[in-house]
């Protein structure tokens, strides 16, 4: 009875009986294929809430976190309600009991919240650390019980770094819409009647687990409701209004984050299944244009205070305190209203990099919406594209980006997080025999080291081969354990309810350094390249004789060996093992942790120096695509999707005179860019419109850019966030620009 | 055929319409005081390219010009120097589908045959000054007349043009001297924008790195009054202006 009310004036019936968020949009979702004119502005009360926050950000970034409850670990349930300002909020819900106050979630690893405490100046209350300490285990805790030896080496040399070991893995997108469209007392009927189809299997190892895992999403969503009841909203039915819908799904995405401190927690893809509700009530003269607009912006400031409690060293690999809330906007034949409304935020609020606000882009959407997307970008440097053909070719039209650039059917599949190897130490490693080329250590098993003074091109991919061959074994070794200690430890209850079961899980691996590698074998192949050794013998610099194809240019020679670094490890990775049947798949992709890994790898074949920054994501390296950004694009496009299903990103800076002369000609022509890389096949594009003034500026006059917004690999940061060593990093990049 | 080709870049919207396919081609008669590529003067300081080779290298953009709106633009240097390389990769780049636009002072326009304007859909026209003597005094080289007599024959030909005028003070800002430059315009009837072009200083590098001495290195960009001015200037002939 509930429920029909709920979906008065819905179509369709295939969502009714079973769990079917997706073909609840196609039956009901309003196609919009007009221009930005019918968007409203903030309202008053947006843009007083929306000041009061920011004057509390002023404080949080000069001391770095505003505030930590360091008395109570995080649950669903265990913050007594919070708010900004109860009675002017229209969506509510907060991780503890006051805005910016950030949450201890030991579970992942204690050491992690207790060196995170540490850093800002607190300390834990010594009852958590005792019942984590002695009575319950941590993920962290668990996973260094299991490394084997070669593992810790290779973590220990950086060839590996940034594995989710000692945080959450995060990049799971629960299904936040099923909460709002069929109610939690819904959703735990399912789950139960799954159940007690286990029942009727013996009790194999496999089965126990699913059977505590169901029983754990169950006991979540009961919390959920729990949760929500504390703020005063009964979520057992589903929602029957607009506001009700986006604050149900909000609840569902706030227990999420209350529970896990994960690498990225995305939000998924909600704004046209929003819109469903949102053309309802317009339609029943229940809301209007500015109050609707006025809705997502209450939504979105709720999205953006987001917080998680992170060390120094994780801030280091990923800076600017990012929570990674993606949201994936668009898409073919799903463009609406609320597409529109989401992008609008950044007006209504400032640009921000929290919601990551990703739009699936195609040629085939529709102009007004990609005139739109293409001017939001000039104005703020805050959206990032990703290939909605290849997407839908690869998944199917409700798929959602986690973190930054890895697609996942939303409610179908998960991913197990696996961050990166480093292919250009690798390289080291097989001119090295496996010794480090800083330490000296011996890191993989002993393995003949290239001898020559002179480098072989053959001979050096030989080696290289088979350190990779090391590389992949023990890179997913690691993979397993942690994901194997993250389900027995810190197990996603409440996102994983919200997922269809049996889930789809992948094994994510991913790489950095390919522009090195690449443009190291190219200098090999085509220049000649000569080693200098220490007195040990270990090869620790090399000179350059002649020139060579960079990769960047869209020059095969030099794009083809980008291509085969990509497809050779994927091949290699494939034939691993993995935790509990994963697929495996692969991400270039390196968000801000370049300085770090070029941080720990030493004199390239290429030229690039110790310790420099390496390109980030699958960038061309900095300075080497000499012909403009459509040529470093294209050779980017070149490297495939099939190998590397966890995305490809790469990060473009032009400057505003680099797109044309006036702003409606700047518009087109970067619309017009975004569809020749969307046809070229190209993946994922961080479009940044900036001068390098702008950004020089920004570093001597932090004060003065408190929203400046600018993309790198995978996702967007405040610049006056980042260590002054990302900030010289993302000015030494190329710039594509006009010299009128 | 082959030509002397500096370098090649793929632009966005500032070579033309659109993202472009540029060949920046090497020699130029004129030796314009405020140049940002004196390394373009010479025909020896290109690479020898055949018309193949730079035609492969195009198609290698065709599909992405193609689907993104925009073309193929040859520049230099002067383009019209190497008359016969040019014709022959417009008349290629025109038969790929592609739009083509040559980008020329105007100086060498009376080499520039009819076949060659045939293949070529826009000409970016860089009217150094409208006053003769200015002319003589920016480019050190070159003559207003020649520059003037192919801008006539374009509008005669109803050939698409866009003006470019590069605003330096002290140097080409005199009122005369526009208003002059916006008379030419106003007697071209196919001018369909005019691009204003501040003066900046960031070609400096390129003479430094040639071990020539660059003449306005004290002169400063304009101010966004003085471009105003201009722009109104341009605008009273009823020429949109950028």
């Amino acid at each position: 009875m509930e429920a029909r009310n709920a979906w008065r004036g819905f179509t369709g019936d295939g969502w009714r009986d079973t769990i079917d968020v997706s073909a609840f949009i196609h039956d009901n979702v309003t196609p919009y294929d007009g221009d930005a004119e019918f968007l409203a502005g903030p309202t008053h009360r947006t843009e007083r809430l929306w000041r009061e926050l920011q004057r509390m950000f002023v404080e949080e970034r000069s001391r770095g976190v505003y505030d930590i409850d360091t008395h109570t670990p995080s649950t669903i349930t265990s913050h007594a309600p919070g708010f900004i300002d109860r009675s002017h909020e229209l969506i509510v819900g907060l991780q503890t009991s006051a805005p910016l106050r950030r949450a201890i979630m030991p579970a992942g690893g204690l050491r992690m919240v207790e060196a995170g405490l540490k850093a800002y100046g607190y300390a834990l209350d010594p009852t958590v650390h005792a019942i984590f300490s002695r009575y319950r285990k941590s993920h962290n805790a668990g996973v260094f019980d299991a490394y084997p030896e070669d593992v810790l080496a290779a973590r220990r040399s950086h060839i590996i770094t940034g594995l989710p070991d000692a945080y959450g893995r995060g990049r799971i997108i629960g299904d936040y819409r099923r909460v709002a469209l069929y109610g939690v007392d819904r959703l735990i009927a399912e789950r139960k009647e799954l159940k007690r189809a286990l029942d009727g299997k013996l009790s194999a190892e496999d089965v126990i687990r699913d059977r505590e895992e169901l029983a754990e999403q169950i006991r979540a969503l009961g919390e959920l409701k729990e949760m929500a009841a504390g703020y005063g909203y009964d979520l057992s039915g589903p929602a029957t209004t607009g506001r009700e819908a986006i604050q149900w799904l909000y609840f569902a995405y706030l227990g999420a984050t209350k529970e896990q401190n994960g690498a990225a927690m995305s939000l998924g893809r909600t704004s046209s299944f929003i819109d469903v509700y949102l053309e309802r009530d317009l339609a029943e003269g229940t809301l209007t244009e500015e109050a609707a607009q006025e809705l997502i912006d209450d939504f979105v400031i709720k999205l953006r205070i987001i917080r998680f409690l992170r060390t120094p060293e994780y801030d280091e690999l990923f800076s600017g305190d990012p929570t990674w809330v993606t949201e994936a906007i668009g898409g073919k034949g799903l463009v609406t209203r609320t597409s529109f409304r989401y992008l609008q935020t950044l007006y209504d609020l400032g640009p921000a990099p929290e919601p990551n606000l990703t739009v699936l882009w195609s040629p085939d959407l529709p102009e007004g919406f990609k005139r739109f997307c293409a001017q939001v970008s000039i104005d703020t440097s805050s959206i990032q594209y990703e290939n909605d053909d290849l997407l839908c070719a690869a998944y199917d039209d409700d798929t959602a980006i986690a973190c930054c650039v890895s697609a996942m059917r939303v409610g179908k599949d998960m991913q197990f997080f696996g961050a990166r190897a480093n292919l250009a130490k690798a390289l080291l490693y097989a001119i090295n025999g496996g010794r480090d080329e800083l330490t000296g250590a011996q890191v993989t098993p002993p393995m003949p080291a290239i001898e020559t003074d002179v480098l072989d091109y053959e001979q050096v991919m030989a080696a290289f081969d088979r350190t990779l061959d090391w590389l992949a074994e023990t890179y997913v070794d690691a993979l397993n354990v942690i994901h194997y200690m993250h389900d027995k430890y810190a197990y996603e209850r409440l996102e994983m309810a919200l997922h269809d079961h049996p889930v789809h899980r992948f094994l994510a691996t991913g790489i950095a350094g390919l522009s090195v590698a690449a443009d190291s074998l190219s200098a090999i192949k085509y220049a000649q390249v000569k080693v200098l050794r220490d007195t040990d013998g270990k090869a620790v610099d090399y000179t350059v004789d002649g020139d060579f194809p960079t990769y960047g240019n869209n020059d095969d020679r030099a794009d083809a060996i980008a291509v085969d670094l990509v497809e050779r490890f994927m091949a290699k990775i494939r034939r691993q093992p993995t935790y509990r049947d994963s697929e495996p798949s692969l991400s270039v992709l390196t968000i801000t942790s370049n300085v770090v890994y070029g941080k720990h790898t030493g004199n390239t074949p290429d030229g690039r120096r110790a310790g420099e920054p390496f390109a980030p994501g699958a960038n061309p390296m900095n300075g080497r695509d000499r012909h403009g950004l459509v040529a470093a694009a294209l050779s980017v496009a070149k490297l495939p999707y099939a190998s590397a299903r966890d995305g490809i990103s790469l990060t473009t800076t032009v400057t505003p005179a680099g797109l044309g002369r006036s702003r409606e000609e700047r518009i087109g022509n970067l619309a017009g860019v975004l569809d020749g890389y969307t046809a070229a096949g190209g993946f994922h594009l961080n479009v940044n419109v900036l001068d390098r003034a702008t950004l020089e500026d920004a570093m001597a006059h932090p004060e003065k850019y408190p929203q400046l917004t600018i993309r790198v690999s995978g996702y967007a940061v405040n610049f006056v966030r980042l260590t002054t060593e990302q900030q010289r990093d993302v000015i030494s990049r190329t710039f594509h620009g006009a010299l009128w | 055929m082959i030509g002397s080709v500096h370098s090649w870049d793929v632009s966005i919207g500032v070579d033309g319409p659109g993202t472009r396919f540029v060949a920046f081609l090497a020699g130029c008669p004129l030796r314009c005081l405020y140049c940002h590529s004196p390394d373009t003067w010479y025909r020896r300081s290109g690479t020898p390219t055949s018309t193949d080779d730079l035609l492969t290298q195009i198609r290698r953009y065709e599909r992405f010009i193609k689907v993104s709106g925009g073309g193929v633009t040859l520049s230099g240097g002067e383009p019209l120097q190497q008359r016969d390389f040019t014709r022959e990769v417009l008349t290629r780049s025109k038969e790929l589908g592609l739009h083509t636009a040559l980008d020329t002072s105007g100086f060498l326009g009376d080499r520039a045959d009819d076949a060659l304007l045939a293949a070529t859909d826009l000409v970016l026209l860089d009217i150094k000054s409208g006053d003769p003597r200015t002319y003589r005094r920016v480019t050190r080289t070159g003559r207003l007349d020649p520059t003037a007599r192919f801008a006539h024959r374009l509008g005669d030909l109803g050939k698409p043009v866009w003006v470019r005028f590069v605003l330096v003070p002290g140097l080409t800002d005199d009122p005369e001297n526009v208003a002059a430059v916006a008379r030419l315009v106003a007697e071209v009837p196919t001018v369909e924008r005019v691009d204003v072009l501040p003066f900046h200083r960031l070609g400096a590098a390129k003479w430094e790195a040639l071990g020539l001495t660059f003449p306005l290195a004290g002169t400063a960009p304009p101010d966004p009054e003085a471009v105003e001015r201009v722009y109104a200037e341009f605008r009273g002939v009823g020429v949109p202006v950028f």
